[in-house]
Order: structure tokens, then sequence, then C-alpha cells
């Protein structure tokens, strides 16, 4: 008897802190968001500097000096980018979400679509300094053209070869202007012997090859997405711009086959700035790692990613880079567009700029990543005349993971020893085509 | 030990014995239940309830397009099932391939970490110095944190800096062309052997115990009568140890047909063809083209797959059992 109130006793105490664990999350989530009154914002941060700590580093003053001139507390979360999009997709899913967040510009349409954002209408555009101040191309990553994009620019990137000067000298070449002298510089300076190769390609990095598809086929004068937003990945400009880009490891062989398994940037940009390689074409953001590697910035020259002699176009990037966006759902709006006005605003720019190594997103802001004034001027002259932005369509993010994943295949075979041909390189964009036409 | 502490009072106190009756209906009653309870809110919680979201997304057109308001997606039917099986699509041939796959990963897995974990078991049966230490050896892969341990075999198999190709191309000389194994057609050998790896020590964990229950004195007969070693091992060890096989062969297929852990760490967001196992291809479907409702659908063909096949195994083996 005394044996089986005490049991009971036990269960029901057992029942009650298991129920008091799940009133116990609950009532925590709601805290977070029901903080009002004393107006904290919780801010998701991607990653741009060296490290995550690094960034936590560089924001925290930056924010504490928001909070100063403005009482609003600023909670900061630095999350890395292999889950950074899952974790944005799990807020959208589940309406627990961050106040404010970075998001790269290319998924821009993408979470447009999802409705979860708030638009900058022309009350909100002007809550943050209007839209004026923006570099218009930047600006236009925001969202679906024709509509209030539901994101602002917020750290400029592009793309720009690379090059070892040293390396170049001792060979005797000169930076290239077109594809063709880029390759034949490359042939020169790759040495299999002394494991020395011309370039080094994150090519088993899905959104690195995706990004060389895009920025290839635009030189072919090639789209992606036609104007009602299907794809049209079979286009011969397409298959042409991919394959060449394949070509770099298959017929011309400048990049050691290894590099299939680079599944990121900064795999390659290390290979540069220990010299393994003479060539990279990286975002500008890459000057951070290559200086932490040891290498100065006065040894290497950067020159726009060059297009095939008379080719269509001249693109040498994409428009990339990373926005803010504002969840719809968020209890702080005036706070949270207080805070997009502040990071977008001249001083924040100049600030971040440098540690992270971003091109301005203002208009004639001067860029204060690099103090070599030529690689500076170079990669504003890329970001302002020579970028595309990527398709701004809802499936954007679906030509992403299907185009780039099969260029990662395409790479795996040839550096294994297998051939890929036009034929090929079609019959795998016809399938990521399929993927895309299928969950639209 | 609780028997003892129940029956003592019970018989000190005879009179307060009698009164239990009228409180008894009342507690007995509710106890069960009350015991339980935790346990089937938990179950509910999840379990069962995620699965019949999961059965209900998988008639919907869960897209980008509806995830910020779930209740406005529009039904499906059965069109998300359509596309996961519509084999001349690439949605469905993906599937196809990947379950394939999945199917000869899943069975040479489990025959590997059957083989080694069996062979193991006997070879520690027998007492000698140093058994106790080799046995906890054995045991390092189950005990390792599952992403510590996968992660540093994909160190070891990287092609230029990885130990793998360092023993076999630099020491050993057996090829001078230094192979991948991460990419191209090796992934999958890769995958077995990481996943083998990770679950042979539970098949010898599981079949150390099955011996120590068979009696001595059945061996010391056998030997009496002239029998060696493997006869020993076919007609005494693996007829008792069948129920435990029973149980052991099951739980390492499904273990092993649904293994996420392993694909995911191993290749990262660059999986090969080779090793694309069908529950990373479900996570991809759904995360990397954001449509939750063909994902879902795949989840529950798997799920139905499963039972089936659990369901056959169960009554194939239940059957031999009663007839044997």
């Amino acid at each position: 008897m005394r044996l089986r109130s005490l049991v009971a006793a036990a269960a029901v105490t057992a029942l009650g802190i298991s129920l008091a664990a799940c009133g116990g999350s609950d009532s925590g989530d709601s805290s977070g968001d029901s903080s009002g009154g004393d107006q904290t914002l919780t801010y998701w941060a991607s990653n741009q500097g060296t490290s995550l700590d690094n960034d936590k580093e560089v924001l925290t003053p930056v924010l504490n000096k928001f909070t100063q001139e403005t009482g609003i507390k600023v909670n900061l979360e630095v999350i890395g980018w292999n889950d950074l999009q899952t974790r944005i997709q799990t807020a959208i899913t589940s309406g627990q979400a961050p106040d404010v967040v970075n998001i790269g510009n290319t998924w821009a349409a993408s979470l447009q679509a999802t409705d979860a954002f708030l638009p900058f209408d022309n009350d909100a555009m002007t809550a943050i300094g209007g839209k004026d101040k923006f570099v218009p191309t930047a600006l236009a990553t925001g969202g679906k053209e024709g509509t209030d994009p539901t994101s602002v620019p917020l750290y400029g990137l592009a793309y720009g070869l690379y090059y070892n000067k040293a390396m170049f000298a001792a060979a005797g070449v000169q930076p290239p202007k077109t594809w063709e002298e880029m390759v034949a510089a490359a042939q020169k300076l790759t040495v299999p012997a002394k494991k020395q190769y011309g370039m080094a390609i994150a090519a088993g990095s899905y959104t690195e090859n995706v990004h060389f598809a895009f920025i290839n086929a635009a030189q072919n004068g090639a789209d992606w997405f036609d104007k009602d937003g299907k794809p049209t990945f079979t286009g011969d400009g397409n298959v042409q711009g991919v394959l060449r880009y394949l070509d770099l490891m298959q017929k011309d062989k400048v990049a050691n086959p290894s590099n299939a398994q680079y599944d990121n940037g900064t795999k390659s940009v290390n290979d540069f700035a220990t010299k393994k390689v003479a060539m990279i074409i990286n975002q500008n953001n890459a000057d951070s790692s290559i200086v932490a590697n040891g290498m100065k910035s006065s040894e290497y020259g950067v020159v726009p990613f060059p297009a095939p002699q008379g080719a269509a176009n001249q693109t040498a990037s994409h428009v990339a880079g990373i926005n803010l966006s504002v969840f719809k759902n968020t209890k702080h709006k005036d706070a949270a567009l207080k805070f997009v006005k502040y990071m977008t605003d001249e001083g924040t720019q100049t600030t971040l700029g440098k540690p992270f190594a971003s091109l301005p997103v203002l208009k004639d802001a001067k860029p204060v990543f690099t103090d070599n004034a030529e690689e500076a001027a170079t990669f504003s002259d890329i970001y302002n005349t020579k970028s595309k932005p990527l398709p701004l369509v809802p499936a954007e993010d679906q030509f992403e993971s299907t185009v780039g994943k099969a260029m990662n295949a395409m790479f795996a075979k040839i550096a294994t020893g297998g051939t890929v041909t036009a034929d090929d390189v079609k019959a795998a964009l016809k399938t990521a085509e399929d993927q895309v036409a299928a969950s639209s | 030990m609780s028997v003892a502490t129940q029956d003592a009072p019970a018989a000190a106190e005879p009179a307060k014995r009698k009164r239990a009756p009228e409180h008894r209906p009342g507690l007995s009653r509710w106890l069960p239940y009350l015991l339980l309870a935790p346990a089937v809110l938990l179950e509910l919680l999840i379990h069962i309830i995620p699965m019949l979201v999961g059965i209900w997304m998988s008639f919907v057109k869960l897209t980008k397009f509806f995830i910020a308001n779930w209740s406005a997606a529009p039904w499906a039917g059965l069109g998300n099932y359509k596309v996961a099986i519509d084999f001349d699509n690439a949605v469905g041939e993906g599937l196809l391939k990947s379950f394939g796959v999945t199917i000869a990963f899943s069975l040479i897995t489990v025959a590997a970490s059957w083989i080694l974990g069996m062979a193991a078991a006997v070879a520690l049966q027998p007492t000698f110095r140093g058994r106790s230490i080799v046995r906890t050896l054995f045991l390092v892969p189950y005990a390792l944190p599952a992403y510590a341990g996968i992660l540093t075999w994909n160190f070891m198999l990287q092609r230029d800096t990885g130990f793998v190709n360092h023993v076999l191309v630099d020491n050993l000389g057996l090829t001078s062309n230094r192979p991948f194994w991460l990419i191209g057609g090796n992934a999958l050998t890769s995958l077995i052997v990481v996943a083998t790896w990770k679950l042979w020590t539970f098949a010898f964990l599981t079949l150390m115990a099955g011996l120590q229950s068979i009696p001595r004195d059945l061996y010391e007969a056998a030997s009496v009568d002239g029998a060696g070693n493997i006869r020993q091992w076919r007609n005494i060890t693996l007829p008792s140890l069948r129920p435990v096989n029973l149980v052991l062969v099951l739980v390492l297929f499904l273990w092993t047909f649904s293994d996420f852990n392993t694909p995911y760490v191993l290749f990262g967001t660059a999986q090969p063809p080779a090793g694309d196992l069908i529950t990373f291809h479900i996570y991809n479907a759904s995360f990397l083209t954001w449509n939750f409702g063909t994902g879902a659908a795949m989840s529950v063909l798997l799920l139905i797959f499963l039972m089936i096949v659990t369901g056959i195994y169960l009554f194939v083996t239940g059957r031999r059992s009663r007839r044997a």
C-alpha cells in the first residue's frame, strides 16, 4: 500500500516533469518573441570573416554602437553557410524566426516566393534611407523584377581572376585578356612533376560550379530561364558554356583532378595562397584568406574573368553578395527597419568593408576592402559594369542545386578518367531541367 | 526486491490489508495508465504525430510557395506519388537508381557486419590473456560519436592527403595512380567500409551475448564425438544462435537501409551518384528543391517498402521456427 502510493506519486511526478518540460520549452520560445517591451532584435548573420568567431568579434562593436544610438538591443547569431539555408527554411516553416537575417542574394527571388519576408515597399524603403542610396544592379538582386524587393543589398561581391605575379613573370606570360590567353598561360604554368598547376577550381562545390555555368553561358549570350520563368537549360550556349569550364580539367588539363573533391572555395584559395597554383577565379572576399595564409597583397594581381575571343558578351561575374531581409512576422518592424538602415548606412559599410572584404553596395562609395588601389578599381569595375544578376525567378534555388550537382558529377567523371562530351552535358542538363520542371 | 518489500508490511499489518480492497479498484484501474502516460505521450509526440503529418504532407503540394502557411497548400491527391514513381521522368529515375544503390549497400553491409561480428565473437569465446582488452578495443567504433568517426574516415579517404592512399600508393606502391575514394565508382566501396566499421561491433556484441548462453557441455560432447571446430560451429553454434540472428539481421538491415549519418558526413554536399543512399536522396529532394510534398511521398513509399520487407521476413522466419 505504502509502496503503491509511492509509485503513484513517482509516476505523477514524472508526468509532471515531462509536462513541465514541454511547458518550459514553450515559455522559452514565447519569451523570446514577447520581449517587445525592451526591444531586442534577433539577428542572424552569415559567415563573412575568417571564422564564425571572427565574425562575432567584428560585428559586436558595430551592434553595440547601434544599441547606444537607438536603445535597441541586438541578439547576434552567426551561422555558417552549410546551415544558413536550412535554418532559414526551418524558420519560415515553423514561424519561429529571427527579426533580421542575412541571405545569399541569389536566393532572394526564391525566398520572396515563400511570402515570409517583409516587402520593402515605399514606406519601408523610405524608412531605411530610400532606394536611391543603393547601387542599382545590387538592389536589383533584392527580388523578382517588377515587385517590391524582400531584401536589400548588404555586402557586394564579384568574381575576379587572381594571378600570382612572380609565377607569371617567371613563365613570361601576361595577365590574360581572353579565355584563350588564360588557358595558354595556365598550360604554360602547369608542371605536374612539380605538383604545380595553372589553376585551382572548386570543382566539387555545387554552388561554385553553378556560378561558372551561369557566367560562361552568359558570355555565350545564353539564359537559363525564359521570360515566363521556364527553364531553358539545354540551349547550345548553356551546353557549350558548361563544357568550356569542364574542359579546364578535361581537355586543357590545367587543374589538378583532385580539385573534383574541393567542396568549397576556401580549398582552391589556399592552393593559390600557398603558391601551388598560379591562378584562381574567386570572389573578392578571398583577400582575407589569402593574406591569412601569408601571401602579400602586392604578390598577386586581379583581372576580370575573361570571355573567349569574339564572345557575345563580356560578363565576368554574377552580381554576388549578401542581402538583408526582415521576417514579415517580426514584432519589432520599426526597430528592424532602423537596424537595416543602420547596417546599410555609409559609416557601417565603411567599418565592415575591410574586415569582410566586401564591395560597397552604396552609390559613389569607395571600396575599402583592400589597400591595393588597382585591385579595388578592378573589382569595382567588374561589380558595376561586368556583372549580371543570376536568374531572378522563384526556381533559382533549384537551378543552383540541380545544375551545380550535375557539374559535380561531371567533374568527378573526368577526374576518375572518364570523358564528358557535349552530348553528355546536354543530357545532364536535360535531367536537371526535368527536375526543376517536376517540382515547380 | 520489490516482492519482499511488498510482502513484509502486508504480513506485519493484516488490519491495514483488510482496508485495502476498498481503495484498490480506483487506484489499480488508473495506475497502469498513469505509469504508461508519459511513454504514450512522448511516443505520440515524437513518433506518431510527425508520422501522420508526414503522410498528410505527401498528399499536398507543399512547395516553397506554401511553407510559410501550410494550411494554404493545395491538395495534390496522388500527384506527388506519381512524380516519385514515374521512372521515365528525371525525379522517378533518380529515386529508382538511389533505391538500387541502397539495396546493394544494405545487403553487402549487413553481410559483412554479420560475418565480422560472428568471427570476432567466436574467436573471443575461449578465455585467454588480454581477452577483455581486445573486446574493449573492438567496441571503440560503437562507442565513438558517429560524426567524429565518419569525419576521420573522410580525412583518411582524401585523394592527395589521405592516409589510405598514403599506405596504398606511397608505402606499398600497389598502384601509381592515386585513386579517388569519395567520388566516382569507389564511393560505394568507401561507404560500405565505413558503414560496416560502424555497425559490425553491434553484431559482435549481440552474438557474443548469445554465445554465452550456449551450454559448454554441448561443445564438450561434440568434441568427444570427434566434431571439428567448423562442424561444431555449424551444428551447435549456428542453430543455438538462431533466435538472436533473426532479430539481429532484421535490425541491421533496417538500420543500414535508413542510414543517413554515414553518407551525410562522409560526402557532405558533394555526394556522388554511386553513394546516393535513399534517405539522403529524399533529404536532397526535400531540402534542396524545397519540395516537401514529393519528399514526403518518397518517405511514405520507403516506409511501406520497409514494412513489407519486415512483414515478409517475420512471416517466413516465424513459419520456419514453428515447423522446426
